[in-house]
């Protein structure tokens, strides 16, 4: 059953024409304003759109994030490809073929009802006619509405969901990658990053560092400083020498533990949600605080972006996860018109939300204005990645529950405090673009909203138990105060606040002597909810009658991403010895219609093993104001060695509308290993990661 | 620096580069051969993503002089890219090993470095030779079967 309501991004784009392009020769490009990150999205909603015209995908050119081209779909962020874009994409394609029908009825005089599509050729009840999408195409006028012709056909036709990714062969011995492209009298271009973002260039040589061998301009602009190469050899080698040189001095107030500083912020906090009064129930008291430092992103292939300057024109190709907000954002730092900018998309590696693609893009376009005419490639270092690109915001959750004498929840308070997320370029009238900020009219970032709870919140994000207890109240507050600059991370405030309510109901449910799956399934009205956490129970049932304790444990983490996204439930096994072993994993989910089955799974497991990255293993290191990790062996992320196996199954809903999957295993995956660590060692970890001295430190 | 000229075999060919003789091999591939390929990651030998196979052993090519490698055998990930594709590229495909794609290269050339010295290589022995390798988007389990696969599939054609 495809939602009876329009998608949302049909409201800004609500043309055919906006989303559907069809050449004289009747090629079909789908049109789309959610990039290709490395999810699959493209792949899937060319698959939608197939579906609608009765092609296979293959048969469509799908083009995405460009200005002035694609729909404007805001940011590809928060799970929304397919359930917001894709759909868009599938109201539109079912709207072009039902004017083509319509056409063809015309001009061979019968009932629309009497034709089908099938490969791209017009059927009359059954049999091939001589019209094809190509012949018919000057027929149609696709200025036209979507939502006047639309009557998506994906409930009727039971499609296979098997769904093949149809960019993955160039990926691996192709050159799709922003950091691959080759344009005609291209030169290379490092910026010489300020180590933090309160840091002031004190003193270079820019004349020496001109004298460096290649190099054909130096931009000092404030305290950005960028060095144009005729190779990339050479500009790495000029920067490197720049860096060693460069004297910065930084005057920033700086704490000594961030974490800890953010949890005891008096900056303002709202209230979110508020149901009932958390103030009168009494009962028995449970709490906890959890926090998790700031992460890194990690991208395996730094931020990297192409930009050249005609006259007053600027071209920009990068990774950014919405082209024309960052379009805005250069309009505000350069002082011209939007009209004057284009920003085409060009795949990157995956960046797991806000990382430094914006800030790339921005630091070439700085170098290339030096060079009019020449297009500059510039390539972030890995020691650029991880000390200037976004972090993921360091987070305290507080959360603590009554429960009444028949064993039930009766109230819950969540406190969120957070670092900020969303600081994506353009959001709040500043251009959020690392450089922007020290140039010498510097234009600072605007301290972040936040994303309000309508939209699904970002630092509580999943603050709200999805769980039925009468009195709830949840507050926020952003913690502006420290230096350093983060952003969006996979699954923002979910992850954390997930940890907290997941944790917390594992103890609560213990000291009840109540099973931990059964006190969750006392406390779930949504059927969907119970149903993910009975299967995840069923498919890993055999640990529960392991013996526990001494070592060995299982743990289980549930939730619905942003309450109206896809359900996730996962069990993890742990055994504990010297070392934290994680030994397997099991999750079951409901993402409503599946479009692509094995993408879908794909993007759940992915985002599994990256959580148990985060949660066992990964803390960002703070110096000064600084982000000091150099290389991966400062910041170490999960191995081949320490992955185990992960399952997952998919509660397929036909009938329903696709949830969405990238960010819904994140949180559920770090409460379970908690709650497995807990449940083999009788503690509960709250500070994460769960490193072998944080557990010594909890037992002791 | 002066420039030379160091010639090495690349997928089967002699060529020639006339570069810095210490400039890593990774850009003597990416920047004069054009062979874009193998991935930049960390130029720190840490994450394995410009991983390429030299005389037979893997290698990371982000920290090794191109000087090194005259008169030797290299191979890049388009060596795969044959027809029919090399069993790796349709195993990798069919269980959809990647997401973002990045990482591959350099995994599957270390993974070819493995087949060709261990034909049949137990499920550790596949893990011990990608552990320096690193994947942020967590396809590790698909990776490893799809490696597996292409073990099977090569054994199968050479018996």
């Amino acid at each position: 059953m495809i939602a009876p309501k329009p998608p949302v991004p049909l409201t800004a784009a609500p043309l055919i024409s906006n989303w559907i392009r069809v050449s004289p020769e009747g090629e079909i490009t789908v049109l789309s304003g959610r990039v290709e990150l490395g999810q699959g999205n493209a792949s899937a909603i060319c698959r939608m759109a197939a579906d609608e015209l009765g092609c296979v995908p293959e048969a469509l050119a799908f083009e995405a994030g460009q200005t002035g081209l694609t729909p404007n779909e805001g940011f590809t962020a928060g799970s929304m490809s397919v359930s917001g874009g894709g759909q868009a994409v599938r109201w539109a394609a079912s709207a072009f073929r039902n004017l083509l029908l319509k056409a063809a009825s015309d001009r061979l005089g019968c009932e629309t009802a009497d034709l089908c599509l099938a490969d791209g050729v017009i059927l009359r009840d059954g049999e091939p006619t001589d019209l094809e999408f190509g012949t018919l195409a000057g027929d149609v006028d696709l200025d036209r509405p979507v939502t006047e012709w639309a009557a998506p056909l994906a409930a009727e036709t039971a499609h296979s969901a098997d769904t093949l990714r149809l960019d993955l062969k160039e990926r691996l011995v192709g050159s799709p990658f922003v950091h691959d492209m080759e344009r005609p009298g291209m030169l290379h271009g490092k910026p010489v990053h300020p180590p933090s973002m309160s840091a002031e260039l004190q003193d270079l040589d820019l004349e020496a560092l001109r004298a460096r061998p290649g190099v054909v301009a130096v931009v000092r602009d404030g305290s950005f400083v960028g060095i144009v190469a005729e190779t990339e050899v050479d500009a790495i080698s000029a920067a490197r020498w720049a860096r060693g040189q460069a004297r910065w001095v930084d005057r920033a107030q700086v704490p000594n533990d961030a974490i800890q500083a953010i949890g005891a912020s008096r900056e303002p906090a709202d209230i979110v949600v508020q149901t009932g009064t958390v103030d009168e129930p009494a009962g028995r008291w449970f709490e906890t605080t959890v926090s998790r430092p700031y992460l890194h992103h990690g991208s395996i292939g730094p931020s990297a972006a192409v930009a050249q300057w005609q006259e007053d024109d600027l071209s920009v190709w990068c990774h950014s996860q919405g082209v024309y907000q960052l379009r805005t954002a250069l309009g505000m730092v350069f002082k011209i018109p939007e009209e004057g900018i284009t920003v085409i998309h060009r795949p990157g590696s995956g960046c797991y939300g806000h990382n430094g693609a914006d800030d790339a893009a921005l630091d070439a376009a700085l170098m290339a204005r030096a060079v009019p005419g020449r297009p500059v490639k510039v390539v972030w270092s890995r020691r650029d990645e991880f000390q200037a690109a976004p972090m993921g915001p360091g987070m305290v959750t507080r959360c603590a529950a009554t429960v009444d004498d028949d064993g039930k929840i009766s109230s819950m308070r969540l406190e969120v405090n957070s670092a900020p997320h969303a600081n994506r370029p353009s959001v709040n009238g500043t251009p959020n673009l690392r450089a922007a900020a020290y140039l010498e009219r510097p234009m600072p970032p605007a301290p972040s909203t936040d994303i309000p709870i309508a939209r699904g919140g970002g630092a509580d994000r999943n603050a709200v138990p999805l769980y039925a207890i009468p009195n709830v109240e949840v507050s926020k507050r952003i913690v502006h105060a420290l230096p350093y600059r983060s952003s969006s991370l996979r699954s923002l405030g979910a992850y954390t606040n997930v940890y907290a309510i997941e944790t917390l109901m594992d103890e609560i449910a213990l000291e009840l002597g109540i099973d931990p799956i059964v006190f969750r399934l006392a406390h779930l009205h949504d059927e969907r909810a119970k149903s993910v956490i009975e299967a995840v129970d069923d498919f890993a049932g055999s640990w529960r009658r392991e013996p526990r304790g001494q070592g060995i444990g299982w743990g289980l983490g549930f939730a619905r991403y942003k309450n109206t996204a896809g359900y996730c439930a996962v069990m993890a096994r742990v055994e504990v010895d010297q070392e934290i072993r994680v030994t397997d994993i099991f999750a079951t989910a409901d993402i409503g219609e599946v479009i692509s089955r094995d993408g879908a799974l794909n993007q759940i497991e992915g985002g599994i093993i990256q959580s148990m990255s985060w949660t066992l293993k990964e803390a960002a290191r703070l110096e000064g104001g600084q982000a000091a990790a150099e290389n991966w062996l400062d910041y170490p992320i999960l191995k081949f060695s320490e992955v185990p196996e992960v399952a997952v199954r998919l509660l397929e809903r036909p009938d329903q509308p696709p949830l969405g999957c990238g960010e819904i295993s994140q949180g559920p995956t770090a409460a379970a290993l908690g709650n497995a660590l807990r449940s083999a060692l009788g503690v509960t970890v709250q500070d994460l990661p769960l490193t072998r001295d944080r557990v010594m430190q909890a037992l002791f | 620096m002066t420039d030379t000229d160091v010639t090495f075999r690349v997928n089967g060919e002699d060529r020639t580069v006339r570069t810095g003789a210490d400039i890593p091999l990774l850009y003597a591939l990416r920047e004069e051969l054009g062979l874009k390929g193998t991935r930049f990651g960390c130029g720190d030998a840490a994450c394995g993503a410009c991983t390429v196979i030299v005389d037979g052993a893997a290698v990371t090519s982000c920290d090794l002089p191109v000087s090194a490698v005259a008169g030797k055998a290299v191979e890049t990930v388009e060596s795969l890219d044959t027809d029919p594709a090399h069993p790796l590229i349709d195993a990798a495909i069919d269980h959809q090993a990647a997401q973002c794609g990045y990482c591959l290269p350099g995994i599957l050339m270390a993974a070819k470095a493995l087949l060709e010295r261990n034909s049949r290589p137990e499920r550790s022995e596949i893990i011990a030779a990608l552990d320096g390798n690193l994947c942020r988007c967590g396809t590790h389990t698909r990776i490893l079967r799809a490696v597996e696969q292409a073990a099977a599939v090569m054994a199968e054609t050479c018996e």
